[in-house]
């Protein structure tokens, strides 16, 4: 890919009334911006705030665990718990932090004056805080005793529980709306932001990976979040209508949903994890000081990818009772994954082979990542075999397995991202001591957490149970131990954002050594309209 | 390459104004939701939460499209913003398509699988929760109440001629706004208006019809919940298609939109044209098979 630019006056920005406007200050500013870095900031911010939200969440189900037997909370709480957890992290955590970077980065990478549709933009994230609010009110509404709690289902929503469980489930399908309508208006802002604002010269197979990434990403969202809405508005029809949806007395069938939401949730997973593939080739790179090995082959990869996660959601419940070709179906098509899969890995791997490698904090966040995302692989296979999935289905064997993929794949993917792109951002550097201390602490922690459920669910304990046999609990203890080091750990992370932001030292405008790309011929922190004047690409 | 000609045309992207519209709509949509969740749970301020929201809602949405229409008449947009709204649209319309593939999906299922295997538990297993169950479409499952399925053939079809002939005036309209012959265009829209409002009061007639005379409810398990679903929010997609095409008509009729410069059209036709697909699968898929 050769970014080499000369920067000739093609295009940049203007606004409706000229310039010598005044911005609005304080808190205004943020409700009002149209700024993508403004709107960039946010979105990391809020995820960021939602993340240690939903850590605390389980962190207390960890509490629980700590000891076989009922000691701190009624199931009901702990089933509550749980499910607003797994909503949290995915749609208010790792999602608006993957939103984050693409505001920030794409324009910056693809030398645009700033997104393509920025009103639209500001509303994308600003439906952010209602939706979490709708999450979590009904557990602040039962302290006053109005309803029964939060959505208690886990985050599935199965029905029929879900259509018999209480108002908790009614907020977390307007939580789901509202996310939804979110994440459809960011797609459909990078897709237009892509095709529309490239500079002169970029054509698509010079777009920088982290945009295809996100390109494909956004390309599922909108394949599938409708779905989902499809599904969660067929669950309120149920509820309170009359239909018969996922009911057998009307005709219906309560797998009828689990098919709907798995041809969302599947995709999700890569969702979730095509951003973070997107920017680590860039990382990679940058540290082993040599060009992007493969770049043609992993933009086809993330297509593959992307066609391929359409087409696999049974893999989800095979237990269920599908018809035995429907399974082999399944399995075989979930297995080929691992072949697009396996082309990025040896992709990333290829670009630091032989190169001069240093380890700043991205780069082991980024090496920390292919491991520890490499077994959420290798497990997930595993997962895939229908024979074998009969023992692993709804144990903690499958906990452990998407912690490796969301917590090792996606939120040290997307830690990897803020370390390598905060300098850029606020114009200054964070401590590295300090982030070398978060990495091994979350490494160590993070294997000490989730390495035991693998064994607690290959012994045989389910999941989304608060209680559990006396066999299980020196894993259990060992678990929760490593979940409290994992959490407070974060705080570091925290902090030294916090204190890099605040006066770190300053940083140039190509940050790192090894580093390329357009976001590095910017000042950091960048302009305000990034690229007043779009280059002219090579 | 044209993008790059587009850009050279455009000394510069078009980056609006700070603006409270957007956060003012989540705002209303946040009450709007809490409020429908406390209504259907039976909690009183429902009802008034809702109102508020919806309030601030259709506020926000003169307000914005307002502001929006006032750029474009200023001379904000020029070639290269009108392209993002182009594929801005042509996105937004795929979501859609998406949204209803869901009920669809649910029709098939329900249909080829959840139904007859209900009606062959007898012969695949020996025994069966529902005796005298056949599976025969259409259904209202082994619980559910006698009801007649809607015919294809009185106003669904009467339906299907009035939204094919609104697809064909507002292409009328177009050509007029192409050619720039103001009172073909004005007369097509005016016809695509009144061809939606006519469909818009018969299919009140057929949903009234259903329930008093049919026993075709929500309530009317698979055949009730997907015919009602899908063609209920086909009808609310015809609403909002209709509320915009008046819009759009009501700004032809003020001198607004050139041939050179008409996105706000050629985006509500595409939807139209979208929201006109769609009852064609419901007529063969719902009605008629």
């Amino acid at each position: 890919m050769n970014t080499a630019t000369t920067t000739i006056p093609v295009a940049g920005a203007h606004h409706g009334d000229h310039h010598g406007h005044h911005q609005p200050s304080g808190v205004l500013r943020w409700i009002t911006t149209t700024n993508h870095k403004d709107i960039g900031t946010m979105y990391l911010t809020f995820a960021l705030i939602m993340f240690f939200v939903g850590g605390l969440m389980i962190l207390a189900v960890r509490v629980e665990l700590f000891q076989p037997g009922l000691q701190l909370m009624r199931p009901e709480f702990f089933n509550q718990l749980i499910g607003v957890h797994a909503l949290v992290m995915i749609f208010a955590a790792l999602m608006p932090a993957a939103t984050g970077f693409a505001n920030w980065q794409i324009p910056l990478m693809i030398g645009a004056p700033d997104m393509a549709l920025p009103r639209v933009n500001n509303w994308g994230f600003w439906l952010l805080p209602p939706a979490a609010l709708l999450l979590t009110l009904p557990f602040v509404l039962s302290l006053f005793g109005i309803g029964d709690g939060a959505l208690a289902t886990g985050w599935t929503m199965y029905a029929p529980l879900s259509v018999q469980g209480g108002f908790g489930v009614d907020f977390a399908i307007f939580a789901v709306h509202l996310l939804g309508v979110s994440s459809i208006l960011g797609s459909i802002n990078i897709i237009v932001t892509i095709f529309n604002m490239r500079a002169p010269g970029m054509t698509m197979m010079k777009l920088p990976l982290f945009a295809w990434g996100w390109l494909i990403t956004a390309f599922l969202l909108i394949a599938t979040i409708p779905v989902l809405a499809g599904a969660v508005t067929m669950l309120l029809a149920d509820r309170h209508f009359g239909t018969h949806f996922f009911s057998a007395a009307g005709g219906g069938d309560p797998i009828l949903f689990q098919h709907l939401f798995w041809f969302f949730g599947h995709p999700e997973v890569y969702i979730l994890l095509l951003p973070v593939w997107g920017l680590m080739p860039h990382v990679i790179s940058t540290f082993s000081r040599k060009p992007i090995y493969g770049y043609k082959a992993q933009v086809y990869a993330f297509m593959a990818i992307g066609v391929l996660s359409v087409v696999v959601w049974a893999h989800h419940f095979f237990t269920v009772g599908m018809p035995t070709p429907a399974l082999i179906y399944f399995m075989f098509a979930t297995m080929s994954i691992s072949l697009p899969l396996a082309v990025l890995f040896f992709c990333w791997i290829a670009t630091m082979w032989r190169g001069a490698i240093s380890f700043e904090t991205p780069m082991l966040f980024a090496l920390g990542f292919i491991v520890l995302f490499g077994i959420a692989g290798l497990t997930g296979l595993v997962l895939a075999d229908v024979a074998a999935d009969a023992q692993y289905h709804h144990s903690y064997f499958v906990v452990a397995h998407f912690h490796y993929a969301l917590f090792a794949g996606g939120i040290m993917g997307v830690m990897t991202g803020v370390y390598y792109w905060l300098p850029k951002w606020t114009g200054r550097m964070y401590s590295e001591r300090l982030g070398k201390l978060h990495f091994w602490l979350t490494a160590i922690s993070f294997n000490l957490t989730f390495m035991p459920q693998f064994f607690l669910g290959l012994a045989g304990m389910p999941r989304r149970i608060p209680d559990y046999a006396l066999q299980f609990a020196e894993f259990n203890a060992i678990s929760t131990v490593g979940a409290f080091v994992l959490g407070f750990s974060q705080l570091i992370f925290a902090w030294n954002v916090w204190q890099c932001a605040k006066g770190g030292a300053k940083a140039p405008a190509k940050a790192w050594e090894g580093a390329s790309g357009l976001e590095w011929e910017l000042s950091s922190p960048p302009p305000y309209h990034s690229w007043e004047t779009q280059p002219q690409v090579a | 390459m044209s993008a790059i000609t587009a850009k050279l045309e455009n000394p510069s992207y078009f980056v609006p104004q700070p603006t409270v519209y957007p956060f003012l709509l989540s705002s209303g949509l946040f009450a709007l939701t809490l409020g429908f969740i406390l209504k259907m749970n039976d909690y009183p301020p429902g009802p008034w939460i809702m109102l508020g929201g919806a309030g601030i809602i259709a506020y926000v949405l003169f307000a914005w499209f307002g502001r929006i229409i006032g750029e474009s008449q200023g001379g904000a947009y020029r070639d290269w913003e009108d392209k993002s709204f182009r594929y801005g649209m042509i996105w937004f319309i795929a979501s859609e398509v998406m949204f209803f593939a869901a009920f669809f999906g649910a029709l098939f299922y329900m249909r080829t699988i959840s139904v007859p295997e209900l009606g062959a538990m007898q012969a695949a297993h020996g025994t069966t929760l529902y005796p005298g169950f056949t599976g025969a479409w259409p259904s209202s499952g082994p619980k559910g109440p006698l009801f007649t399925p809607m015919s294809a053939w009185g106003i669904p079809a009467i339906n299907t001629a009035l939204l094919l002939s609104s697809g064909v005036t507002v292409t009328i309209a177009h050509w007029g706004l192409l050619q720039n012959r103001r009172f073909q265009l004005n007369a097509g829209l005016f016809a695509t208006v009144a061809l939606g409002v006519a469909f818009l009061i018969l299919q009140a007639y057929e949903y009234h019809h259903a329930y008093t005379e049919l026993g075709l409810t929500l309530a009317a398990g698979a055949y009730g919940a997907t015919f009602f679903m899908l063609t209920g929010f086909h009808g609310f997609h015809v609403t909002l298609g209709t509320i915009m095409l008046s819009v759009v008509l009501g700004r032809t009729l003020k001198g607004h939109l050139t041939p050179e410069r008409h996105f706000a059209f050629e985006g509500i036709a595409w939807y139209w044209h979208f929201v006109d697909v769609v009852w064609l699968l419901l007529f063969v898929l719902v009605y008629w098979l």
